[in-house]
This record gives structure tokens, C-alpha cells and sequence, in this order.
């Protein structure tokens, strides 16, 4: 296993006091926390974070981490020496942290097993105990194609899961499920049963997928109505050519109005992702001039020469 | 069979799914005092006159899930969590605006 540098994760010095460890904590979480962070891998730094301050929040279990020495480095391989947790006086309280949570280097040390175990889940399987079993709620990053079409999608998960002798241990487990066609951003599937199995004939817990879209490279998604940025010549903007417009489920034709402007949005019914009513396509109009060359040159002066138009008047100079 | 040759087919919870207040509280696995108190503070709103009536948008789902990290991790409380999730929620909406405005200057 890999030793971890708890004081590094959270940022502060080996001498920090436990009022510095919640402050450092408090920063780090609001920055991390994924519901709020923009970071990149805020779950997995949150979630570094968690356990580093699981430990130092904690007198009994900073002191016992702090004997392990100074040297070592974050990464370096570990072992924990044959002695942990000798000389503690364990308070038991009700442990915080959900096992399976957190890294082997915390569950060796702090976990189910450990010294440090709390009377929380050791407790719990006693003869004629029931319970039902923990959900998951799992994110799943899908293309937007995949929500236009529907297919599927393989979910890799950690279950902790209660051994017959009471200890919790981590399954990763595997399941494919299906992504119904229309699907949108932030909407959930729930699968009864697929959560963690129940604990003595308890009921197994239900698996929800949050579904979540991968940027694309060329719409927009709100609901189900998706928005497309399209570039368009000034004379097709002008004289309200029909013009190729990309759409989820191929190209189709349409017609600019004449003396269409730019930035202006039109509507394509029906376009967007599939649904009760389906979602609509918007075409946002992005007017681009042609690259330079003699001819386009030509015309740009003779535009200039007899077209009566001054684009900065209402700017009252 | 392998659970990997199986193909799983859930409960979508689109825009059309409304959770009456018993089966809200069984999803989240949560008592009703807790919903009541989300709902007074403003986190979520129920379409029904009165608790036993209440139903719920399956989008509440992730809202209170959401409210319980935020309370647990960050140590705040309900009114400033309805803050959050809105502000949120807007943050999204501008970020939207935004890379459709970007992409109307990108060449």
C-alpha cells in the first residue's frame, strides 16, 4: 500500500493546531466540494481531503498517524508497523467515515479492522440483525449522441458490503445498464436493487445514475432543446439563401430569412433530443467574411463605392 | 448469467415523474421532519397544499442529495444551501450563455 501525506494533502505544516487543520479544511472543501467546485478531479481531491482530515481532526488517531515519523513521502510503499495502535486508549466513539470510502493506506490503519475502529459497524451484525443495504448514487458521463440515439453504458462500482463475521469489505463490481434515448443533462435512472445488498435478509439498496453530457463540439444542450452556432456568408445572410444545417439526426435544409442578422436565433421544431414533446433545435447565426482574395476585394470596393451605409451612426460622433 | 451479459433497464426520472412526500422519503432513505425542514427553508418546492399532499420533481432527488453534502462537508446550513443550489443553478445557465457567445466569436 501507498503511505499518505495527510499534512500535504491538507497543506499545513506538522505543527499545525487543530484550529488550523478545520480552517485548512473549510478552505479546501468549499474549494473541492463537488457539488460547488469547477476544479478538475474535484471528487477525487474532495474526497483525499475527507480522509486526510478524518485523521488529523482527531487527537488520538493525528498522534498514532504522527508516530509513523516524519520521513516518510507521500506515494513511498508502506507497511504499518506490528505495534499500531499500542499504547491508544481508543474512545470508540461513532466513526464518521464511510468504509470503502477511502484508501487501503486509511482502512490498514483507521478502518473496520484497525485499533481505531469505531463501536459504529463492528457492532452492527449481531445475530437477528437486519438492514437494508446502502444505495449508490453514480455518475455517468454519456455523449450526446448517446441521449439522441440511447445505448449503453458499462458502470464500474465499489460496494462496501458486510462479510458473514461482521467486517466490511470493499466488491467492485460491474453492470451494464441502458441509456433510454432522451435522456437529458442531470436527469437520474434508478435501478431498485442494485445498491449494496441487504445486511441479515435486509433489502438490497438501489443503484441511481446521474447522467451527465460530455461537452460537444458543436451544440449547446438545455433540457432537451440543443443550440447550434452556425457560420453563414454575408450574402447568404442577406438574401435568405437556404443553407446545410448539422442537426442531431443528420443535415437538414433551411431557409434564412432575408437580411438575416447576426447573432440572431432561429428555430428548427422537433430538432432537438427526443421526448414527449421532443426539444427543439435553435441555430444561432454567426456571419463570417470570406477569406481575402482579389475577387472578394473586388466586390468589398465596389460595395463600398455603391452601398450607402455607415455601420457607426447611432454612435452619434 | 453474468451480470456484465445483462442489460440493466432502469426507471428514467424525467421532467414527467412527481414523488409523492412517502415515496420521496423512501428514495432518499430520509424521515419527513427532514423533507419538511428542506422545504421550509426553501431548498425544495412541492406542488400540494400540505405535507400529506406534497409531491415531489424527480430533480428534487439530486437537490437534497446535494443538501445533505453540502450540510455534512461544509458545515452549512439550510437557507444558505437554498443560496447555493440557486446560485448554482445560475452559474450553470451563464456558463451556457456564455460558450454560445464564445462560440459566435470563435473564427
Amino acid at each position: 500500500m501507498r503511505y499518505k501525506d495527510y499534512y500535504q494533502v491538507m497543506g499545513v505544516p506538522r505543527s499545525a493546531s487543530q484550529d488550523d487543520i478545520k480552517r485548512a479544511y473549510r478552505k479546501l472543501a468549499r474549494k473541492y466540494h463537488p457539488d460547488v467546485s469547477k476544479e478538475k478531479d474535484a471528487e477525487e481531491k474532495f474526497k483525499d481531503l475527507q480522509e486526510a482530515h478524518e485523521v488529523l481532526k482527531d487527537p488520538e488517531k493525528r498522534a498514532a498517524y504522527d508516530q509513523l515519523g516524519a520521513d516518510w513521502r507521500q506515494g513511498q510503499d508502506f507497511r504499518p508497523p506490528p505495534d499500531w495502535g499500542k499504547g491508544f486508549e481508543h474512545s470508540r466513539g461513532p466513526g464518521g467515515a464511510a468504509p470503502g470510502e477511502f484508501s487501503d493506506f486509511f482502512s490498514e490503519l483507521f478502518g473496520q479492522h484497525s485499533p481505531f475502529a469505531g463501536a459504529r459497524g463492528t457492532g452492527r451484525a449481531g445475530r437477528g440483525f437486519a438492514a437494508a443495504g446502502q444505495d449508490h448514487v453514480a455518475r455517468v458521463e454519456i455523449d450526446l449522441e448517446d441521449a439522441y440515439r440511447g445505448g449503453t453504458r458499462t458502470i464500474e462500482l465499489r460496494s462496501p458490503e458486510m462479510t458473514p463475521d461482521g467486517h466490511v469489505t470493499v466488491r467492485p463490481r460491474t453492470l451494464r445498464v441502458s441509456i433510454p434515448a432522451g435522456v437529458t443533462d442531470g436527469q437520474q435512472i434508478r435501478l431498485a436493487g442494485q445498491g449494496s445488498p441487504g445486511i441479515g435478509g435486509g433489502p438490497a439498496g438501489d443503484l441511481f445514475l446521474e447522467v451527465t453530457f460530455r461537452p460537444h463540439r458543436l451544440f449547446e444542450v438545455a433540457g432537451h432543446d440543443v443550440t447550434l452556432t452556425l457560420p453563414v456568408a454575408p450574402w447568404e445572410a442577406a438574401l435568405g439563401e437556404t443553407v446545410a444545417v448539422p442537426t442531431l439526426g443528420g443535415s437538414v435544409d433551411m431557409k434564412l430569412p432575408a437580411g438575416a442578422r447576426a447573432g440572431q436565433k432561429l428555430r428548427l421544431r422537433g430538432r432537438g433530443l427526443p421526448g414527449s414533446p421532443p426539444g427543439d433545435q435553435f441555430v444561432l447565426l454567426k456571419i463570417v467574411l470570406p477569406p481575402d482574395s482579389p475577387g472578394a476585394r473586388r466586390l468589398f470596393e465596389q460595395m463600398k463605392r455603391e452601398v450607402p451605409f455607415d455601420p457607426r451612426a447611432d454612435l452619434g460622433q | 448469467m453474468n451480470p456484465i451479459d445483462r442489460i440493466f433497464e432502469g426507471e428514467m426520472l424525467d421532467e414527467s415523474v412527481w414523488l409523492e412526500i412517502g415515496e420521496f422519503c423512501a428514495y432518499l432513505r430520509v424521515d419527513r421532519p427532514w423533507v419538511i425542514e428542506l422545504v421550509d427553508a426553501g431548498v425544495l418546492e412541492p406542488r400540494g397544499p400540505s405535507p400529506d399532499a406534497w409531491s415531489f420533481p424527480a430533480s428534487a432527488l439530486t437537490r437534497a442529495r446535494a443538501t445533505e453534502r453540502l450540510v455534512n462537508d461544509l458545515g452549512v446550513n439550510l437557507a444558505a444551501v437554498a443560496l447555493i443550489l440557486d446560485l448554482i443553478e445560475e452559474r450553470r445557465q451563464l456558463e451556457r450563455r456564455l460558450d454560445e457567445l464564445e462560440r459566435l466569436l470563435e473564427r
